[in-house]
Order: C-alpha cells, then structure tokens, then sequence
C-alpha cells in the first residue's frame, strides 16, 4: 500500500481533482476530504488545493478556516502530519494560522497565470526534501493574492530559521524576499503560491512538480 | 414630448417591446385582452434575443447533420460523440449590450451564463474562450471597457473554475461604442448522460436551484439586447438591465447540478438565461409537451413587494430549474444543503399543455397561456434584404491600385500586438489539460474520461475565428474563408474538425442591407461546411449592434471544435527553430482587398476577396494536418490576417528566431490573406518528405527562406533587426492599456 493523501475540497475550490491526479500519477493514493468533515480518514499527507474556497469571500482563507475539516488538519500538523497548501491552500494556512504572514493582492492588481522560475531556497521541508538547494523549478503560478507579506520580525525569523523553501527567480507579484513559499518550524507545513500539481505531465510543459509531490509523498510514506 | 401625445399614453405592449401586429397575435392566441403579466411573458419570449424572430427563416440554412452530432442547433448546447463513449457540447453566446453599459458584469454574466447552458445538458464545463471585439486603443472609453470586460472574465470564470483557453482580441473604430464580448464553452459528459430540458410527468415537481430572484435584469432581453444604443447618452439608464454575476453560486450550483445527474435524480434541468422563470419553464413544459403550473409566493425573493410580472421575467444570475419526480425530492434537497445552495419547489407538472401562474399553490392565476405559444408561435419575419446601392462600384475599387508601402517593416510593426496582456489575467491551466495553450493558433486539450478520468490518449482542439474586415468587403466569401481559416488553425496543431458553432453579431434587422449581410453570411458558411463536411451544431445572433446609427462591420464568428486522434507529444507550436526551413503551403492569391494592410491605409469595404476554391483549401487543410500528425513538422502557423509577413514575423517574435525569406514577389503577396495556406518549419533533413507528400496530395508549396539568426529580412522588402518587431509586439498592450508594475 502507497502513501494515501487527502485533499480537502471547500465549496469553491477548483484545483482538487488536479491534485488527485498528480498524485495518482506518482504511485500515490488520494482521496477527497470534504470540509464538512471532522476526520482525515487516516491519511498519511494532506494537501489544501487551490481555487476559492467559501468564494474568497470576506479574504481568502477567511471563511475555510473555520470549516470543520480545519480542526482535523490542525491537530494533524501538530502530530508532524506533512501538510501542503497550494495557492488558496497556503491562503488557508495563513488565515489558520498553520503558517506566518499573510498573502496580498499583487502588486500591478491583476490576476497572474503564468509559468514562473522558482530558486529552491531550502531542501529541508516535506515538499523539497529530494530537491538542491538552489534548483529551478519550472512550476505555473495562478493567482490574484499571492504576494506574501509578514512583519519585519517575522521575515528575519523565515530566514534565519531556513523557512523559506522556494523563492521566485523573477518576482511576478511584489512578494517580500521573493517568497514562492515558506514552512512551519516543524518543516512539515508547507504553502507555496505556485502550482506543482500543474507540472507533473510532459504534454503540460514541465514535470518540475514531480520533486515537490514526489518529496510529498516521500514524507507520507514515512507515515504509513 | 410633441403636443397631443399627453392624452394617449403609449399602450403597455409598445413599453415592453411588442408590436402593435405581435400585440393582435397575442390576443388571437389568447381569445381575449391579454393582462399585464401575459404581456410580460410574451414580450420577453418573443424578443429578438429569445425568439430568433427575425434570423430563423436563414438560420434553418446551416448543415447540421452528421454521424457524431447528438444534439443539434436549438438545444442549451450542440452535443457531438467524440470517441471513447464521450460525449462534448459546445455553445457560443453573446453578451455584448450589458458589457457596453457595464463591461465588468456583463461580461462577467456572460460567462456564467454559458456555463449553465453546458451543465444543464449534463456536462462538467471544461473550458471557455472569449473573442473580444473592441473599441480602438486610443479611445479612453474602449479602453475602460477593455479592462472592465477583460477583469469580468477573469474574475468570475477564475474563481467559478473553469480554464479560458484562448479566443482573439481585436480593436478596431467599428466597435468603439458597440464591443463584441462573445464566450464559447465546452463541456463533456458519458454520451449516455444527456440530458435535455424536459418537463415530463404529470405531478413531477420543478424545484428552483440557486439564487433569489431580484430586480436585476429585468428586460435584459427585451429592452437591452434588442434594439440599439441611443446617441444622447440615456444608455446609463439601462443599468439595471444588466444582471450581476455571483461566480461561487455558480461553482456550487455546477457541482450540485452535476451530482443530482450523477445520481439520476432529475427528469431535465434547464438553465434560466434570458427571460428568466418563464422562458425555463415554458421551454421545459413545451418541449415535454406538458403544461406546468407555476407558484410565485415560494420563489425566494430579494425584496419585498416584487410584482409578479418581475418575478416572472427577472434575468437574476445563477438559477436553474430541475424537475424532479416528488419520490427524488428529499434526496435533491439533501445534495443542495450539503452544496448550500437554496432549493424550492415552485411549480408541478401537468398534463394541460398550459403555463399557469398562479399567486400561491392553490392560490389565484394571475396568467395562462398555451405553454407553446410562447416559443412556437413567435412571429418569424422575413424582412427586408437589399445589397448596397454602390455594391458594383465598391468592388470595383481593388486595395491593389494602393500605392506599395513605403516601409514594409512600419507596416509589420503595426500590426504585431501580444495579446498575453488579457489571457494571462485567465487561469488557462486548471484540470491539467491544457497542451497547447493561448497564443497558439488552436488550443489542444488532452481528452480524460469526464467519470474516470482516464486518459484516452487522444484530444480536443477548439479555436475562434472572425474577421469584419473580410466580412465588410464581402460577408458571402468572408464568412466562407473564415470557416476556411479555422480549418487551418485546426490543422497545424494536428486536429480535424467536427462541429462549428457561430455567433452571428450584425447590425439591426430592420436595416435591409445588414439583413442582406446575414443571409449572405449564412450562404458563405453554408458553402463552407458542406466542402469541408462539417456540422453547424448551434449558434446564437446577437442584432442590432450599433451605435449612433451606423451599424457594425459584419461580424459572424465561429468556434470550431477538433479532434486530435493521437496526443502522444506537444503540438509544433508558432516556433521557429534555428536552421529549418521554411514552407509556405497552400493556393496563394496577391489580392489586397480586405486585408489588414489595407485597413492600415485606409482602405477597408472594398473591392473583391482573393480567390479560394473550398476544394483546394480542405486539400491543404488535410495534408497539413497529417504532416503534423506524423511528426514531420517543427513549427507551424496559419496565414491569416496580415498575410504570409504578419505570419512570419509571429513566428520570429514568439520564438525569438530570426527569418531569412525570398520568393516573396512584393508587398501584395506578402500581405494578402488568402487563408488555407500555412507556414511550416522544418528540419533540413525532412524536407523533401514533406515537399513529396504535399505534391502526393496535389497541394502547391514553395520553399521561401530559412529560420535562424537576429534580423528579419524578406527579399527585397524589409530587412530589420528582430528586436525592433518584439518590443513592437511585446510592448503595444501593455503600453495602451497599462501592464501594472512589480515591486522589487
């Protein structure tokens, strides 16, 4: 038996499907949470997709925070559970509170769909464990809200602890530092703006993803 | 207001949008005076928007008949077997009115709008595209509509979750107060999931999904889609007309609507577009051939004291209407709690073949009219058709007595514009299907089993296609070479069409020479399909687009849909690659008329089209896309606007390769737009493969030039740096629209 990951789906979100299928293709197994749920179902990894959970409303990640199914993803990280959250799934963790700082409109005000280079900035996180240091990642961004923020204290804490796990190579939305994505202090919380799951298929254009689910998935199987 | 009139107040039907004559019809229908409501009813089922009244009698022309078409026109959607026990539907709509007066929601609704129609014929939406006409970019005012038309459709159809995998933009005088914000969308479904919009069974209940009903939109169809924009700036008064969009309602109501039909718990589901609650469900009950009663006090509303006649014909966003046999309807209202979606029965089915509204159920019937009459027996007008008095001498006058251009580059300059400003504010990637994405000539989808998931291996292609300057010199051949030109974009990504869906934008009806227009349109795609044995399987026609009184250029536009039958690698792509050689495939003809070259100059409504013979263009079609198909083709594009040098120097520009030509005579063969030809890259060492095989298929190919390097040079016509038309191309939107800045 694979390493098994949920995937917890808000009303509003969009890219859960994409990720079952990337993690499929991996050798993983992946089932749908639904945020009404108040148990992970025994899986190893979770991973918050992306889209517009509760519509955005309010603020990204505002709403789904208090969903059900956030409990569960809580107490899952703090037993070290490995916890991914892409583009409105880092939105999520922010808001949660799973993860420092907090995720702004992009500077230039326009929503972003595009590939992006993104500079692994740390190897020691559950989503770039078999990346280098200093690998480039082919992976899409998509998104109106990606540009990270944190107080002055935060970022110098990010950096000193080795928290920040990719960085863009050309910065698409006025992020701090250049921040893709960034981890907890256990390393087993990731959220990254960019998406993996959209580049795990040659006929796509990039399988740079494979190495981030692929380490994912790795983290899982240590679970099982 | 002139003297006399104080006394006679202008009869309500007049108001609402009816003629006098459609006003005596109504009543010999009903045997009596029809009231206010009735009136309502018949006003907006009998727009032009809803009832195709002045359009059908040509419509009924198109081929729409094949092996592999399901559902053909007159249904939400086209429905075609693609293979694999797949089924896709495709639809094209028009929003453009509401985007004139409020280009954020209208475009926005359209794309909800479209939705919907996908999803009641039972599919998952999976992807849209936009062709955009708009104002030119030195306006203020079209510029504010391109942003707000362009943050609309990247608002909602982001957040509602569906890929925009391409469409045009195109600005141009024409449409600077009148733009063309048109949407396709394509679904798929298991082909023996297909649902229709049916009111079946006496006593099965219809049971309202979605959104209250609110004042919004209320004579959408009527008031605002139907009659042209004034020139005394009283337009801003139609805002009302124009529905708000709610892009999460709708996810709910899509993931709701697809499971209800999962489970097999709806008899039909219909979408309420136009027309609202009464076209839903008379539609439903006259095509089922039933009647239905409908209650208005459970309709949820968004304000106290709604007349009925606004229930009735609001265009409120994000509703759809199931019908659900009454043993179903627990567990329906049980999917819509755990999607919170509001769920209400207001109506049932009955066998009286009568739409009733009543006030409650078992309250009292405030209208009933024969279900039917609303839909069948709108008046169908033949109306008047007059070709331009000055035809003969506009014909006469050929955009090649234009005297050659003085800087073939300048030319080339201007008409280089990447459109990635407006498609990188689209999610195009979402289900991970996406191979050939915007920019392309043809978007390429991987085809996944819509239940399992499982890859085929094969794909879909879809491209949209319209040209008005063709059009305005000769809508008849215009509207053939358009159908042509998608052929074409289809092939050089390796795909053969099946279905064509049009939006048919013109000017108003009661103009003779815009009627003449869309019959010649009609004829020109008619030609068209049957050469190439493709269906038209829908379409839509969006009237009266003008603006102080002149009306747009003919702008019929199609989307094609492809079907790659092996997706094993990425299509070639517009590239270049350093030392293949270039191909110019295909019957080439050095006409100017029509032309984007002459549009530059001034010149544009004249002349005559260059010469295609529909036989010899689908032999091209076809030979191209077995050279692609078979892997024997580096980099490809069609010719199009801007000829063989707009073709070229796209190459150059997207691949960052420079272009070494010849053989290109002069500036009328280098700008001509003869479509069904293609310039093909390709690998030194293959080319006489393909040069065998294109004269196997009895296609004319020339061998003009070789790719690599950092200029751009044609023979005897230009020869400049290719930086110079990049940061002409790369720069042009984002300097006339503002690209936004980055920090850092």
């Amino acid at each position: 038996m694979g390493a098994t990951v949920a995937v917890v789906r808000f009303p509003g979100t969009n890219c859960e499907f994409d990720v079952v299928e990337a993690v499929e293709s991996l050798g993983g197994q992946a089932q749908i949470v639904f945020h009404d749920e108040t148990s992970l179902g025994g899986a190893d990894a979770v991973v918050v997709a992306g889209g517009f959970a509760h519509g955005d409303y309010l603020r990204p990640g505002a709403i789904a925070r208090f969903s059900p199914v956030m409990a569960a993803v809580t107490e899952f990280a703090a037993d070290g559970g490995p916890v991914v959250g892409i583009c409105n799934g880092f939105q999520v963790l922010t808001e949660a509170n799973l993860l420092p700082g907090a995720l702004q409109k992009n500077a230039g005000l326009k929503f972003k769909c595009q590939m992006a280079d993104l500079v692994v900035a740390s190897s020691d996180s559950v989503l770039t464990s078999q990346a280098q240091v200093g690998d480039v990642l082919r992976i899409p961004i998509n998104h109106f809200e990606g540009n990270y923020t944190c107080s002055p204290e935060t970022l110098a804490e990010l950096r000193g602890d080795d928290r920040i796990v990719v960085r863009y190579a050309e910065n698409p939305n006025g992020s701090v530092d250049d921040i893709a994505g960034i981890c907890n202090e256990g390393r087993n919380v990731v959220g990254l703006m960019p998406h993996p799951e959209r580049a795990c298929n040659e006929l796509l254009g990039s399988v740079d993803g494979r190495v981030m689910l692929g380490s994912l998935l790795a983290a899982a199987g240590a679970r099982v | 207001m002139p003297a006399g009139d104080a006394a006679t107040p202008e009869p309500v039907h007049r108001s609402l949008g009816l003629t006098d004559d459609e006003y005596e019809l109504i009543r010999e229908i009903q045997g009596r005076e029809p009231n206010h409501l009735e009136l309502a009813m018949y006003s907006v089922m009998w727009s032009e928007h809803c009832s195709y009244k002045s359009s059908r009698i040509h419509l009924k022309r198109f081929p729409t008949t094949a092996e592999w078409v399901l559902v053909g026109p007159g249904e939400g959607a086209g429905v075609v077997d693609v293979g694999d026990g797949i089924a896709a539907a495709l639809r094209i709509e028009s929003h453009n009115h509401p985007s004139a007066i409020e280009p954020y929601q209208g475009a926005a609704t359209g794309v909800g709008g479209i939705l919907r129609d996908i999803f009641s014929m039972g599919a998952r939406p999976i992807a849209v595209m936009d062709p955009l006409r708009l104002g030119p970019l030195d306006d203020a005012r079209s510029r504010w509509i391109a942003e707000g038309v362009v943050s609309g459709i990247s608002g909602y159809g982001t957040s509602v979750g569906v890929p925009n995998i391409g469409g045009e933009t195109v600005f141009d005088e024409c449409y600077a107060e009148n733009p063309l914000v048109n949407v396709l969308a394509l679904g798929i479904m298991p082909a023996e999931r297909l649902v229709l919009g049916r009111a079946e069974g006496v006593g099965n209940l219809a049971v309202l999904l979605g959104s209250s009903t609110g004042r919004d939109g209320i004579g959408g169809v009527s008031v605002l889609a139907s009659a042209e924009f004034s020139d005394d700036g009283s337009d801003a008064d139609k805002r009302p007309s124009v529905q708000v969009g709610d892009p999460f309602e709708e996810k709910r109501l899509i993931e709701a609507c697809l499971e209800l039909l999962d489970r097999n718990l709806a008899v039909g589901v219909q979408d309420l577009g136009g027309a609202g609650i009464t076209c839903a469900t008379s539609e439903t009950a006259a095509k089922g051939g039933a009647g239905m009663d409908v209650f208005v006090a459970p309709i949820p509303q968004r304000e106290q004291g709604m007349e009925p006649f606004e229930v009735m014909t609001s265009e409120s966003q994000e509703r759809m209407l199931a019908i659900v046999e009454p043993g179903n309807l627990d567990a329906v209202l049980e999917i819509a709690r755990r999607w919170e979606i509001r769920a209400t029965v207001i109506g049932e089915v009955t066998g009286s073949g009568r739409l009733r509204v009543l006030s409650d159920r078992d309250g009292e019937v405030l209208a009933d009219v024969p279900a039917k009459s609303l839909e069948e027996d709108a008046p169908l007008y033949d109306r008047p058709r007059a070709e331009p008095a000055d035809l003969a001498d506009r014909r006469a006058d050929s955009a090649n007595s234009l005297p050659a251009p003085a800087d073939v580059a300048a030319d080339l300059r201007a008409m280089l514009a990447d459109t990635s400003w407006v498609y990188s504010q689209y999610d195009h990637q979402l289900f991970l299907n996406s191979v050939e994405t915007p920019g392309g000539d043809a978007a390429v989808l991987r085809l996944k089993h819509p239940t399992t998931g499982a890859d085929t291996g094969r794909g879909l292609a879809l491209t949209t296609d319209g040209n008005h300057l063709w059009c305005a010199v000769d809508p008849r051949a215009g509207s053939a070479l358009t159908f042509v030109e998608s052929a074409m974009n289809l092939a050089v990504v390796g795909a053969r069409p099946v279905a064509m869906v049009n939006c048919m934008n013109f000017g108003s009806p009661e103009d003779p020479e815009v009627m003449w227009q869309f019959s010649e349109s009609v004829d020109g795609f008619t030609e068209a399909l049957d050469a190439f044995g493709t269906p038209c399987i829908g379409g839509n026609v969006s009237l009266y687009n003008a603006s102080k009184g002149r009306p747009i250029d003919p702008t019929p536009i199609i989307g094609v849909l492809g079907v790659v039958d092996q997706l094993d690698r990425r299509p070639p792509g517009v590239t270049l690659v350093e030392g293949g050689r270039l191909l110019l495939v295909g019957h080439g003809d050095p006409e100017l008329s029509g032309s984007l070259w002459a549009a530059l100059h001034g010149h544009r409504g004249r002349g005559t089209l260059p010469a295609v013979e529909l036989e010899h263009a689908k032999a091209a079609v076809d030979a191209v896309r077995e050279l692609v198909a078979d892997g024997l083709v580096l980099g490809a594009h069609d010719v199009a606007q801007g000829g063989v040098g707009l073709a070229l120097a796209e190459l150059a520009v997207q691949s960052g390769t420079g272009v070494t030509a010849a053989r290109i005579a002069d500036h009328a063969e280098l700008f001509s737009e003869v479509p069904g030809r293609a310039v093909l890259c390709v690998d030194p060492e293959q080319t006489v493969v393909v040069l065998e095989r294109l004269e196997q298929a009895g296609v004319p190919v020339a061998r003009i030039g070789v790719a690599g390097g950092d200029r751009f040079a044609v023979k005897g016509l230009c020869d400049v740096a290719l930086a110079d038309l990049t940061s002409a191309w790369t720069d042009r939107l984002p300097d006339a629209l503002g690209s936004g800045t980055t920090q850092g």
